[in-house]
């Protein structure tokens, strides 16, 4: 494994829990490893499961959905259906053998700035130990 | 045609350049495909900032426009403005957050850096895939609800039904009033709260542009800025409005004897009741769990006095729909329950009591009529204050409640004035913050009550010496003295904070809002959206939004007002084009998005046989687009082009 591996990770977050409470991270002056681009999008049920897997065989080591707690869904239900879709695409990365840890869903909501830089600076540290997906092979080692 | 596409990336003073090398920046997107100008400026959201993209859009022919500065929540509005001013549709534009998500976040300026790039390219990439929308415009009704009929709401429905607009005024309870309508006096000023607040109640229930809907619910709450549903519950009184005269004969004549709630359950009241005399509306509503006819099938008598024959038994609750285009949510607190901090006694104490008992003890249409009585029915000769009960505690509350320090003067104040007891504030800081607190202290002070700086560890009725046989002990840290004293008293106020209402959570999911940490609803932004909320024409104001006092409550409530009637005004909103749409010729027809549209907007077409997105129905989560297994739904400004054209930037960048 690499000495100094720091895994890039694309992040869809909502745009109305998970993208706020991300935003107040930094208008808090919260640190943590600026190791996820964020992806805005409308609600966490509009992830595709095509976008997960586009990102990991494009080169991504992980990637973090985070939308509204249950029941908080701006959207009233769009998180459920995303947990719904997210169990089958668990089971879609175990038959391609990648490991459950790189794809993760969190509930943030607008007002959990900490927890948001908590949910990123610990999936950042599992990945690190992971190491690099390299599904594209585009990385040496 | 290539694209051109212009890149401007803002300093932000020092708040982006400190962390983030904006030069660099500036040299990656220079080079990234289809860019023609990548620029760095200072304050991009300033005049000259909008205007070096303005200008390069007329002279450069630029077809799309990044810029990379802070949160698209703070001035996505600004710059798509602008681009539209220079002719180009505001669509065309993407904001790279590089701000709030890169520049804040991080210590490392070469990671940053490098972040920053990353997020740039996908702006970059996405904006190529980006179309042209037309934004929608709907018609505002001009009608408000307003949720909580305390001082807040009042102030929010008298300006708006003053200005000639129709108002919904919804009221859990039987009576307008809240919580003001259970106190005494007012700090600083001492006025009279019923005096000031009653003359505002009656012209609330005078005024006809007010619609006052109590003893009701809001169960339901759905559609889109300017064109909301409101679905009512209007729990049943039993007692018919239009025909009660409020004479208030049937409460005379009512034989059962309950405890009074608006008493905090010191005082009775009669199963047929209202709250307090000069309840609004002024009609009586039974309390079906006390009422003898209720529950053990005998009694009407007040049917039989009700010389009106306003009594109907057989009520029942009724729902209805309101058509509102905008909403104020004034909901208004709750109180700290006092009985969880075991060591104060209260519930096990005596006369230990909250500061809502000591207002109602106070005021003159009290249990008491308006004396300051111990249990055994004398006058207290000594009474102690404790400050910050669930407050500033981090067992509790970590939060300021901001009116106790006020309120617990004005009752050392009031207790002092009626009982001529001697009165000791144990406090923790003095928090005198508003206009004219200041000088109330000072005269508090000068009345001779004693201020200990220390909070409270207990009151105990277990007495050390013989002079405090009998007594309630106050032991405190004096924290000036760096002493620990105990001071014998009769009577002790607890000094109870807020929190947000019980029903918080409930009200928050059905208006769609968020919460903050606190558990308070969550402002759009804390200085400068104060009453917003992320929902627009969803409006919050008063104690439900944090603990406020009663002027800053009556600002929010006017505050609120005036955003409402600004989008009235404005007659019609624009709704952002984010709808998802069907491409007919990839449809199969499998209906699996129907039952996942949480708006009944997608309808089969049985003819065609495809789905149908209803664009006034969407609300454009997405939902059916990422479930859609041909891939015929599409949702606009969030295509699968542009968000996968940004996944594989991210992906291809920092390698």
């Amino acid at each position: 494994m690499e000495s100094n591996f720091e895994p890039k990770i694309v992040g869809f977050l909502c745009k109305w829990c998970a993208y706020t409470g991300a935003d107040l991270a930094g208008t808090s002056r919260i640190k943590y490893p600026p190791n996820v681009t964020p992806i805005r999008v409308m609600c966490s049920g509009r992830v595709d499961p095509v976008l997960v897997m586009k990102a990991l065989s494009s080169g991504a080591d992980g990637v973090l959905i985070a939308g509204c707690h249950p029941g908080d869904c701006h959207y009233t239900s769009g998180n459920v259906k995303t947990i719904r879709r997210f169990k089958l695409l668990q089971r879609m990365l175990d038959q391609f053998g990648i490991e459950r840890d790189r794809v993760r869903l969190e509930w943030v909501s607008a007002s959990e700035g900490e927890r948001y830089a908590q949910v990123v600076e610990n999936m950042t540290e599992t990945l690190r130990t992971l190491g690099p997906l390299n599904w594209n092979g585009s990385k040496e080692g | 045609m290539a694209e051109k596409i212009g890149v401007y990336v803002c300093h932000c003073g020092t708040n982006i350049a400190q962390t983030v090398d904006c030069k660099r920046v500036v040299d990656y997107a220079s080079a990234l495909p289809n860019v023609t100008v990548a620029r760095e400026y200072q304050y991009m959201c300033s005049d000259p900032g909008q205007d070096l993209i303005k200008k390069d859009i007329k002279e450069l022919g630029l077809t799309r426009v990044v810029v990379a500065s802070c949160s698209p929540l703070m001035h996505e509005p600004t710059f798509r403005r602008a681009v539209e001013e220079a002719g180009l549709n505001q669509f065309l534009f993407q904001m790279a957050n590089i701000r709030e998500q890169c520049s804040w976040i991080s210590e490392n300026k070469e990671r940053a850096t490098e972040q920053a790039k990353s997020i740039v390219a996908a702006a970059v990439k996405r904006v190529e895939f980006q179309e042209s929308l037309d934004v929608k415009k709907v018609p505002v009704n001009p009608n408000v609800l307003i949720v909580g009929g305390g001082i807040t709401g009042i102030e929010a429905a008298l300006q708006i039904a003053d200005s000639g607009k129709k108002v919904y005024l919804v009221e859990k309870e039987p009576t307008i009033g809240g919580y003001m309508a259970r106190f005494d006096k007012t700090f600083p000023t001492l006025d009279c709260a019923a005096c000031i607040l009653t003359p505002k109640m009656v012209s609330v229930g005078q005024h006809p542009n007010i619609e006052l809907l109590s003893y009701s619910d809001v169960i339901g709450f759905s559609g889109y800025v300017g064109n909301f549903t409101a679905r009512i519950r209007r729990r049943a009184k039993y007692v018919e409005e239009e025909e009660c005269s409020g004479c208030g004969l049937c409460t005379e004549k009512c034989p059962v004897s309950v405890p009074s709630e608006f008493d905090c359950g010191l005082g009775k009241r009669k199963a047929i009741y209202r709250p307090f005399p000069q309840a609004v509306p002024n009609v009586p509503v039974i309390d079906k769990d006390h009422c003898l006819y209720f529950t053990k099938g005998v009694c009407k008598v007040c049917q039989k006095f009700c010389p009106r024959g306003a009594i109907n038994f057989e009520q029942k609750e009724t729902y209805t729909d309101l058509q509102v285009g905008t909403a104020i949510l004034a909901t208004g607190f709750g109180l700290f329950d006092a009985s969880k901090v075991k060591q104060y006694g209260y519930g096990r104490l005596p006369n230990v009591i909250t500061s809502l008992e000591f207002e109602r003890f106070s005021h003159a249409s009290g249990p008491t009529g308006g004396k300051i009585l111990l249990k055994n029915g004398q006058m207290p000769t000594s009474i102690a204050i404790l400050h910050c009960i669930g407050s500033r505690d981090t067992n509790f509350n970590e939060y300021c409640s901001r009116v106790c320090c006020m309120y617990s003067m004005k009752i050392a104040h009031l207790a002092h004035e009626k009982t001529g007891a001697r009165v000791y504030e144990f406090y923790i800081d003095i928090r005198a913050f508003g206009k004219g607190y200041e000088e109330f202290y000072k005269r508090i002070l000068e009345e001779e009550t004693t201020f200990i700086r220390g909070k409270a560890a207990e009151v105990t009725d277990v007495p050390q010496t013989p002079a405090e046989k009998g007594k309630l002990v106050v032991v405190a840290e004096d924290t000036l003295l760096g002493i620990v004293r105990r001071v014998p008293v009769d009577m002790v106020v607890l000094s109870v904070g807020f929190e947000p209402r019980k029903d918080t959570i409930e009200t928050a999911r059905i208006f769609s809002i968020s919460r903050s940490q606190d558990g308070f609803f969550l402002e759009r932004h804390p200085k400068l959206a104060p009453v917003s909320t992320a929902s627009d024409g969803i409006f919050i104001a008063g104690a439900c939004q944090g603990p406020k006092d009663i002027p800053d409550s009556v600002a929010q409530g006017a505050a609120a007002a005036a955003n409402a009637l600004s989008l009235i005004d404005r007659k019609e909103v624009t709704l952002e084009p984010t709808v998802a749409f069907i491409d007919e010729k990839s449809c199969s027809g499998c209906k699996i998005c129907i039952g996942l549209c949480a708006y009944n907007a997608i309808t089969f077409d049985e003819t065609k046989k495809v789905s149908k997105v209803n664009d006034a129905l969407c609300k454009g989560c997405g939902v059916c687009v990422a479930a859609c297994p041909s891939g015929a739904i599409e949702q606009r400004n969030f295509t699968d082009n542009q968000l996968l054209a940004e996944v594989e930037s991210i992906c291809a960048t920092g390698k």
